[in-house]
């Protein structure tokens, strides 16, 4: 599968049309899905009118970088007249009236909206696992999860159905599921991706991203997709910026010279997996032969991430799921005897288990007398954990380490254990609390073949420096263009 | 801490959520799990942290006072479980 | 045992926005079910709110007006609770730090004035109505949830329990029904819900602790306002004397049945889980917003009524009734202006009238300033003929009423209906004269009662010339033409 800039070439030079592009895809997804589950909803008709569309633009001479390019969004962001079910069965047949802001500034970037990717329910998990349309699978392994909770959009990209995608990450939904099927995804700072048609989860943390194969891919979708929005009151009015023309020129020898990389103690210790940390340290020693310094930095109260965002995330969820009521859209039950039970029903009905325990978590953190001890608690310690990251960024410009503690692990392994579920996010949370951007790329593969991420972190507003940072080392190396036993015979011959 | 089943079932109530007799030991279960992880907090001190409620200082921006939207009602209402004239239905509303 | 009676007030009021306080969808009242419900209103899956600016000026208006502290930074918050009127299964309020604080209005009771002071006013939006009559045939045991309502700007104003009698409630409310209407903040229409009030009543034996309260909720008229009170103090009060105790609850007042009854929908005890909504970063105002609102403020009811009476020269007590409403002191300040006289005289002549016939008029039909029949313009023109002695007071009376009854209409139709009913009062000294000697001609034992001491039957003399003038005759003037010439 090429990477966007390659099909954005050929699609410049007429080597391929977007209606190939995008007839290759769909063929790809029918042949996927019963494999991989990576989709929710297809809609070929669509698809193929905007590829049509998209070629009449790029003949007119009104053609952009992105123009005819197939993608498909996480079926959490509204698209108007398609369906948007978040995963669950509460949306399943819930047609969305509306664009989410990204969906139409990645439409007017000219770009073919192929279907919808499978996610966790809600966007509240690490494995795809809490779909109400059955778990995503990984492309490198199928018995093993994708992650989460934009297991689908990672997974499409693994299995070369698409060459770019949207995810959403309030606490490493875009970064551990990137790592998990060995793609690039982009988490970018709070507030330069407009959440306005974003079913909210966690709103002070949810951040939407995309993912691609390569960090190039990466920066042209975000370019397009970035840019303020007057309908979200949290959408950063800032001056547009290419992300992609540092990582067009072309390398030094050191391309990376004078950068400072920063390793967090607590990143490297006990609980990551060893494979992950010989990745990691190899890695290392790539983006130093690339010209990068590395330094040791303490976050110290980035251990509490998990608790605090166990605390914060839920309890917004418990607020932005009560819309969920079965009164003006969605699920109503069957039965019921009267007002507090259809409710009480409904929402029994229409939520699955992992949402219903986070907004049960969310309700009592929140109810009264246990506000302070809880909710301002995990506030306060937010606080800490910020003030880590801000003094961290005085020795250091980026912070790199593993994404998560272990590659993709069987699906049901976790199932039953909430909270070793969660400790999969230990290292991906920090940037969502803080605000700030961060990514992940392929750096290994695990002796099973699965693999290993390596997460990039940024200041507030340092996309393009990560994204750099991440290009160069892909201009290095070549684990984001390895793919998974058996996804290129699934290709019809002749494709691109 | 550790809930009871009927801080569970307060909790069920309060969110509007049935959960059977029969789930509660296990809903429970998994919640006491939850938060022996969450609780590791309490410990934490935090004399004089300002909390920090957003990743972003932002200022609140404001709209103009002015009618931007139309009546597109029948286009919201398709989904709708259920609806008459214009109204949503519902089980009879007792004040 | 005396019983002290503690009573606060949190009042809802509209905010006079044309559009919502988070949405771009229209406030107008009346619309078909659900068409000025937009997807942030109905709370669609991945909407968000973006706050109004007319709202929160409006906001900044009352704080001015009632001398409160703008915060300059407050934060807005969600109170959740399930209820269907209410979309998002939260409301967006300010709970914390309120946009309002403080400030004080003053009111007049039996005892005098009296200073109610305010604890805050918040911004909020209001919710969707639940109906359960008038829906479409057939549907039984179901209600019908319209939200064009939902998301309307309301301003909360909550004062200290500081009123101690029904009737001070009601001053306190109509005072302020009367002020965010004078500062155009809402049209005070309350049959529309524009203005609404819940009471929180408590009793207390004089000298003890205050006693629990119970909130009585949604009093939309200032008379159910009233006995909604008057009906809890009773019951409050026959409850502890039975030995009982007053349970803290929310209560409804059934008009109907004039008695509250606890509401059955919140019976469970609430629980709002109030936190910081995360879509709303706190609201920052600068001074020089503040100082814009402050300068384009109108003049406020307690200044004008020291102006009037400073540059009118009305009694204090005439003005501190005109300005109980913008509406009524506009019609004043119209109608004096249509004077050519500016002298206290005519001040008050004007202030007499409008405050007199024309509100008696206006009670007796029932009509609002604006809607009355009888203009400004044309209330002067029947006031200058009093002022010239054209009229007596019964007279002018006579042509108020044909004017109010739409006898005529335009500026000048006083004078029209003064010449077709012939009304013209005789002013004519020779003419009077000649009336007042006819009368004492004919009345000899009268005139010499009279003489003899007796000053009552002047007044019947009076009345005599008056008679034999069919009504016409200046009063004054036969006074006096009468008393020369009986003590000639």
């Amino acid at each position: 599968m090429k990477t966007i800039g390659q099909l954005s070439e050929a699609l410049r030079l007429r080597e391929v049309s977007s209606v190939e592009l995008v007839q290759d895809a769909l063929a790809r997804i029918a042949v996927a899905q019963p494999r991989f589950n990576a989709f929710i909803t297809v809609d070929a008709d669509a698809a193929l009118a905007a590829a049509r569309d998209a070629d009449a633009a790029r003949a007119r001479g009104e053609a952009g970088a992105l123009t005819g390019i197939p993608i498909a969004h996480k079926d959490v962001l509204m698209t108007a007249g398609m369906r948007t079910t978040c995963g669950s069965r509460m949306l399943a047949e819930f047609v969305a009236p509306y664009d989410a802001h990204v969906v139409t500034r990645l439409r007017d970037a000219g770009t073919v909206l192929v279907g919808k990717t499978n996610m966790d329910e809600f966007a509240m998990g690490s494995s795809n696992e809490s779909s109400y349309f059955g778990p995503a699978r990984n492309p490198w392994n199928p018995a093993h999860i994708p992650g989460g909770s934009s297991g689908g959009s990672a997974a499409a990209i693994a299995a070369a159905l698409v060459p770019g995608t949207t995810g959403t990450d309030t606490g490493g939904s875009i970064r551990q599921p990137a790592a998990m099927c060995g793609i690039t995804g982009i988490k970018p700072t709070y507030g330069l991706c407009s959440r306005y048609g974003l079913v909210a989860f966690a709103s002070s943390l949810d951040t939407p991203g995309v993912f691609a194969r390569d960090a190039l891919g990466c920066a042209l979708l975000l370019d397009a997709m970035a840019g303020h929005d007057a309908r979200d009151s949290t959408s950063l009015d800032r001056p547009p910026e290419d992300r992609s023309r540092a990582l067009r020129e072309s390398a030094t020898a050191k391309p990376l010279a004078g950068l400072r990389i920063g390793l967090p103690r607590e990143y490297f210790g006990d609980g990551v997996d060893a494979a992950v940390a010989g990745a990691i340290d190899t890695a290392l020693g790539a983006l130093r032969a690339l010209g990068a310094t590395t330094v040791d930095i303490g976050l110290p109260a980035v251990k509490h991430s998990v608790p605090v965002y166990y605390v914060i995330a839920p309890a917004e969820a418990s607020s932005n799921l009560s819309r969920f009521d079965g009164v003006r859209y969605g699920h109503r039950a069957g039965h019921y005897t009267d007002l507090a039970d259809m409710y009480c029903r409904s929402r029994a009905e229409g939520f699955g288990a992992e949402v219903k325990r986070r907004i049960l978590v969310g309700t009592y953190v929140l109810s009264h007398g246990y506000y302070d001890a809880y909710y301002l608690k995990a506030q306060q310690v937010r606080r800490l954990i910020a003030q880590d990251f801000a003094r961290a960024y005085r020795d250091c410009d980026v912070i790199v380490g593993p994404t998560a503690p272990t590659a993709a692990f069987p699906i049901g392994a976790k199932t039953d254990d909430p909270v070793q579920m969660y400790l999969n996010d230990i290292f991906t949370i920090a940037a969502n609390l803080t605000g700030s951007p961060a990514l992940s790329i392929p750096c290994g593969c695990t002796a099973d073949g699965l693999p290993i991420g390596l997460q990039i972190q940024g200041n507030h507003f340092e996309e393009a420096r990560i994204l750099n940072v991440a290009h160069r080392f892909q201009q290095a190396t070549d684990w984001h263009l390895r793919t998974p036993p058996g996804v290129e015979s699934a290709v019809r011959k002749g494709g691109p | 801490m550790a809930l009871t089943s009927d801080d569970v079932q307060r909790l069920a109530r309060l969110a509007r959520i049935e959960i059977d007799a029969g789930a509660t030991r296990d809903v429970q279960a998994k919640l006491d799990a939850i938060f022996a992880m969450i609780d590791e907090l309490l410990s934490i001190d935090t004399a004089g942290i300002v909390p920090m409620a957003h990743a972003q200082d932002l200022m609140l921006p404001l709209r103009e006072d002015a009618v931007t939207e139309t009546d597109r009602h029948a286009l919201y209402q398709q989904g709708a479980p259920s609806v008459a004239g214009g109204l949503y239905l519902v089980p009879k509303v007792i004040e | 045992m005396s019983w002290e009676v503690v009573i606060g007030l949190e009042t809802h009021a509209q905010l006079s926005t044309v559009s919502k306080i988070f949405s771009g969808a229209s406030t107008a009242f009346g619309a078909a079910p659900n068409t000025q419900a937009s997807a942030i209103d109905i709370a669609l899956p991945g909407v968000l709110p973006v706050l109004n600016r007319g709202a929160v000026e409006r906001a900044i208006r009352f704080g001015l007006a009632v001398g409160a502290t703008i915060n300059r930074r407050s934060v807005f918050a969600r109170k959740n609770y399930f209820y269907p009127d209410l979309p998002k299964g939260y409301q967006i309020s300010q709970y914390e730090i309120p946009v309002v604080q403080g400030g004080a209005l003053t009111i007049a009771t039996d005892a005098g004035e009296k200073t109610v002071r305010l604890t805050r006013a918040h911004l909020e939006e209001d919710a969707g109505k639940s109906l359960h009559e008038g829906l479409p045939e057939g549907l039984t045991d179901v209600s019908g949830i319209d939200l064009n309502r939902a998301g309307t700007p309301l301003l909360e104003i909550v004062s200290e329990p500081d009123m101690r009698s029904s009737a001070e409630a009601v001053a306190y409310a109509r005072k302020l029904h009367a002020l965010v209407m004078w500062i155009g903040i809402c049209d005070g229409n309350m049959q529309e819900g524009s203005f609404r009030c819940d009471a929180n009543v408590s009793v207390r034996r004089a000298g003890e602790p205050l006693g629990t309260r119970c909130e009585i909720k949604n009093l939309n008229s200032f008379r159910f306002l009233q006995q909604a009170i008057d009906y809890e103090v009773r019951r409050q009060i026959e409850l502890i004397e039975d030995g009982g105790s007053v349970v803290q609850e929310t209560r409804l007042y059934d008009p109907d049945r004039n008695e509250t009854r606890p509401m059955r929908s919140k019976e469970d005890a609430q629980d709002y889980r109030y936190f910081r909504d995360p879509d709303l970063p706190p609201l920052t105002l600068d001074d020089a917003w503040i100082e814009r609102v402050h300068a384009a403020m109108p003049e406020l009811p307690e200044a004008m009524r020291a102006r009037l009476v400073a540059q009118h020269g009305i009694t204090d007590y005439d003005a501190a009734q005109l300005t109980s409403s913008r509406a009524l002191v506009d019609y004043y300040g119209a109608a004096a202006a249509a004077l050519p006289a500016k002298d206290a005289a005519a001040h008050k002549l004007v202030a007499n009238w409008v405050l007199g016939e024309f509100s008696a008029a206006r009670n007796r039909s029932d009509v609002a300033v604006a809607a009355a029949p009888v203009p400004p313009a044309q209330l002067a023109g029947l006031l200058r003929r009093i002022a010239d002695g054209t009229l007596s007071g019964k007279m002018a009376k006579e042509v108020f009423d044909a004017l109010w009854a739409g006898e005529a209409a335009g500026d000048d139709d006083a004078d029209a209906i003064i010449e077709r009913r012939g009304l013209r009062q005789v002013s004519d000294t020779g003419a009077i004269e000649a009336l007042v000697d006819q009368v004492i001609a004919a009345n000899s034992a009268t005139v010499a009662e009279f003489r003899a001491g007796k000053e009552k039957a002047f007044n019947s003399l009076v009345g005599q010339v008056m008679k034999a003038s069919k009504g016409k005759a200046n009063p004054a003037q036969v006074n006096d033409v009468l008393r020369r010439r009986l003590e000639a």
